[in-house]
């Protein structure tokens, strides 16, 4: 059975990750991950876990080298943020090209400059075409469980493809919170030993990473895609499976107060908390309130998404991160996007929220809602604000 | 009996007959680079995984969906040759030790040209070897990004006109004389750091078998002529790397554990250097006195070098 304790969620993170038996870890520090790579050291100077854990000189080679392993044939992880996932960037699209299953933590961090080292979502933004497939958690359990998950959703012989789970940087990642660690039965119940495809062993030598010009290119690009929208089945199962293991199940797009809701709010990781003690607040007077969390964003979940919105008048997208120059935040976009076609659906506003780490507390939920509830004549319908921000 | 003027006889005793890099990849003819990788492949054997750098070697052999590799072979970038290699070793290594692939002892071997190893990667190179993994790592240095169209490189000698180093009639080509690479993985105090070259295949193949037998890291440093980016006849590939030993430019040494050996193919007098840039486009544009001042930094860092293999 496994054990309700209180832990650093990061730490909660890298227990729940040597649960999954991995071959090789290549980690870097930065912080708020760095308590990831030091609790895993840890495991294994105390032989808790039986694993390479390789010291790399940079998140670029973190990235290399767990790629390296996983051609290998083996179960590996790393970790990271901000900078050091701006310096794998190179990587990650190959990584899914190559189609090998990476479990990466992301502990969501500015992105420099001016440095920061407090949270919001634009470390992972960039990384949006990446070909990975990418989750959010909300809180210390969430990452636990996401976290085990993503190995098996990885590593299932109809996806092959690398999994980055985020994790709001201390906000979350350095929450002392109480977490149930499933038992090592538990887990190795849940997650089977990985089965490569193939690896780089002489017994039976294959070429990965082949050059391929004009003739070629297109097939791979729409293989790789149709290889993450294929995914979503996958990803589905495998979270029902861990509801009915561990009765914590979880869903692409997940709603609060949603039902009757004539204005709702779209959040993506830890703010979620947050904006349901606004709308419990809103609902005590009579507002009618809700909220839609994003958990998958990446294979995008279209059809969630529409459901979840669609008797809403109004609809209020906070984004962690900013698209210079852009038609709103990243997030706004993908949402406006998915909803363009629909007959009926509610108006959509933006708010850039949390940068850098700036705090978001109930009011300001609160005050986004109020702001929205008083455009009757949807003037700011369809644009995006900084909230706030000072002038 | 002279062993390497009289090849074709020793050849098929000394030399592993099997091909494990096949013939029709894309490689120019009278590539040198090319032939040090296959002759890397007969001294290493089936029981190696080769991890590759972007550059020539990676073009040339790899044009999916063909592939020239019979061992397995991987690609991932440009800068991370040695980081990936030092993956597939950790890899290999854990799934060894968990009994979740056969016990049999596999050499991982990071390859990159003299840009992939000397610039560019240099920072993930000098992570790998301090690290101590169990690895070959191989420079395949035929002095500039050649794959790229002839640009300079920290590795392209003194004086060679490049495509972004090109002699003017305010240049005289490459400013800079070049980096001292087996030097700088001496300083890791690795266990073997080797210079080969392909024109001298019987130590060539020695110094692989020797990398391959330690069990650390090592790195092999590889004079590899391309007379596309050199501008010299291509069936002159084999005398042209002869001539960079013969002249100093090139020496032929390895360091085991800190000590210097000079290989007994390095000639008692050196030859003088003209006779080496004679034949190559690139170097076409120099004077006599830009020349003579070459020639005398050659002779001083062979001095210096040979000066380091006498404290045996
Ligand atoms: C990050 C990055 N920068 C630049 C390139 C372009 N590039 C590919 S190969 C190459 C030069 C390779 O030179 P070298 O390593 O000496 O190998 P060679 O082709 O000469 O054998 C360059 C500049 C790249 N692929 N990736
Ligand atoms: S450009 Fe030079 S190194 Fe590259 S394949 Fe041609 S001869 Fe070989
Ligand atoms: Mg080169």
């Amino acid at each position: 059975m496994g054990k309700r304790v209180g832990l650093e969620v990061t730490v909660a993170v890298a227990e729940a990750v040597a649960l999954c038996r991995i071959d090789m870890a290549g980690v870097y520090p930065i912080t708020p991950q760095s308590h990831i790579a030091e609790h895993l050291s840890n495991l294994v100077a105390d032989g808790k876990l039986d694993a390479e854990f390789v010291t790399v000189e940079s998140e670029h080679s973190a990235m290399s080298a767990v790629i390296g392993a996983a051609a290998a044939g083996a179960r590996v992880y790393t970790a990271t943020s901000s900078q050091g996932l701006m310096l794998m960037h190179e990587l990650l699209p190959i990584a899914s090209a190559m189609r090998l299953p990476i479990t990466m933590a992301i502990a969501n961090r500015a992105v420099s400059g001016p440095l920061n080292i407090l949270n919001d979502h634009s470390d992972i933004m960039p990384q949006r075409d990446a070909g990975w497939i990418a989750v959010f958690a909300e809180n210390g359990q969430e990452a636990v469980d996401l976290s085990i998950a993503a190995f098996k959703i990885a590593e299932h012989k109809d996806v092959m493809l690398p999994v980055s789970v985020n994790i709001d940087g201390f906000q979350l990642t350095h929450m002392v919170e109480p977490v149930i660690l499933p038992s090592q039965e538990e887990v190795d119940a849940f997650l089977p030993p990985f089965v490569p495809h193939a690896t780089l062993h002489p017994s039976n030598p294959v070429t990965m990473g082949a050059f391929s010009m004009s003739d070629y290119f297109t097939e791979i690009m729409k293989a790789k895609d149709e290889a993450i929208k294929n995914s979503r089945k996958v990803i589905l199962e495998v979270w029902d499976e861990w509801g009915r293991q561990f009765g914590r199940s979880y869903k692409p797009v997940e709603t609060y107060r949603a039902e009757d809701a004539d204005i709702l709010m779209l959040t993506m990781g830890s703010m979620g908390e947050t904006a349901k003690i606004a709308i419990d607040e809103l609902r005590g007077k009579g507002v009618r309130a809700g909220l839609v969390k994003l958990r998958l964003w990446r294979p995008f979940p279209f059809a969630e998404l529409k459901a979840a919105v669609k008797n809403a008048q109004k609809l209020i997208v906070t984004d962690r991160a900013v698209s210079f120059g852009g038609p709103g935040g990243p997030v706004f976009s993908e949402i406006k996007s998915a909803l363009f076609a629909q007959a009926r659906r509610p108006s959509i506003y933006n708010y850039i929220i949390g940068l850098g780490g700036r705090d978001m507390a109930v009011s300001d939920f609160v005050g986004m809602f109020d702001q929205v509830l008083a455009d009757r004549a949807q003037a700011k319908a369809d644009t995006y604000e900084f909230w706030g921000v000072r002038e | 009996m002279n062993i390497v003027e009289n090849f074709d006889l020793f050849a098929p005793r000394l030399i592993n007959k099997k091909e494990l890099f096949s013939c029709g990849h894309r490689a120019c003819s009278g590539c040198a680079e090319v032939l040090s990788v296959r002759l890397m492949c007969k001294a290493l054997g089936d029981d190696t995984v080769v991890a590759s750098a972007t550059g020539c070697m990676e073009i040339v052999s790899s044009m999916f969906p063909t592939t020239a590799w019979r061992i397995p072979w991987i690609h991932v970038a440009f800068e991370n040759a040695a980081a990936v290699a030092s993956g597939v070793e950790a890899g290999l290594k854990a799934l060894r030790k968990k009994g979740k692939i056969d016990d049999r002892y596999i050499k991982v071997v990071g390859m990159a040209g003299d840009g992939g190893t000397m610039d560019i990667g240099i920072q993930a190179l000098s992570g790998a070897m301090e690290r101590g993994h169990d690895m070959i790592y191989v420079c395949f240095d035929n002095e500039a990004y050649m794959n790229t169209g002839i640009q300079r490189s920290s590795g392209t000698p003194m004086g060679a006109s490049t495509t972004t180093a090109p002699a003017g009639k305010a240049s005289s080509g490459q400013k800079t004389w070049k980096k001292n690479m087996p030097e700088i993985m001496v300083a890791h105090e690795i266990p073997y750091v080797a210079t080969v070259c392909p024109s001298y295949p019987l130590d060539f193949i020695r110094k692989f078998e020797k990398a391959r037998n330690i069990k650390g890291p090592s790195y092999i440093h590889c004079f590899s002529v391309c007379p596309t980016g050199w501008r010299s006849p291509s069936e002159t590939a084999v005398s042209m790397g002869r001539l960079a030993v013969e002249t100093g430019v090139f020496p032929l040494f390895e360091v085991e554990s800190g000590h210097y050996r000079m290989s007994p193919d390095m000639p008692k007098k050196l030859k003088p250097l003209r006779s080496y840039f004679k034949p190559q486009g690139r170097f076409r544009h120099l004077t006599d006195a830009e020349i003579d001042a070459i020639q005398e930094r050659v002779t001083a860092e062979f001095n210096k070098l040979t000066q380091k293999a006498k404290f045996l």
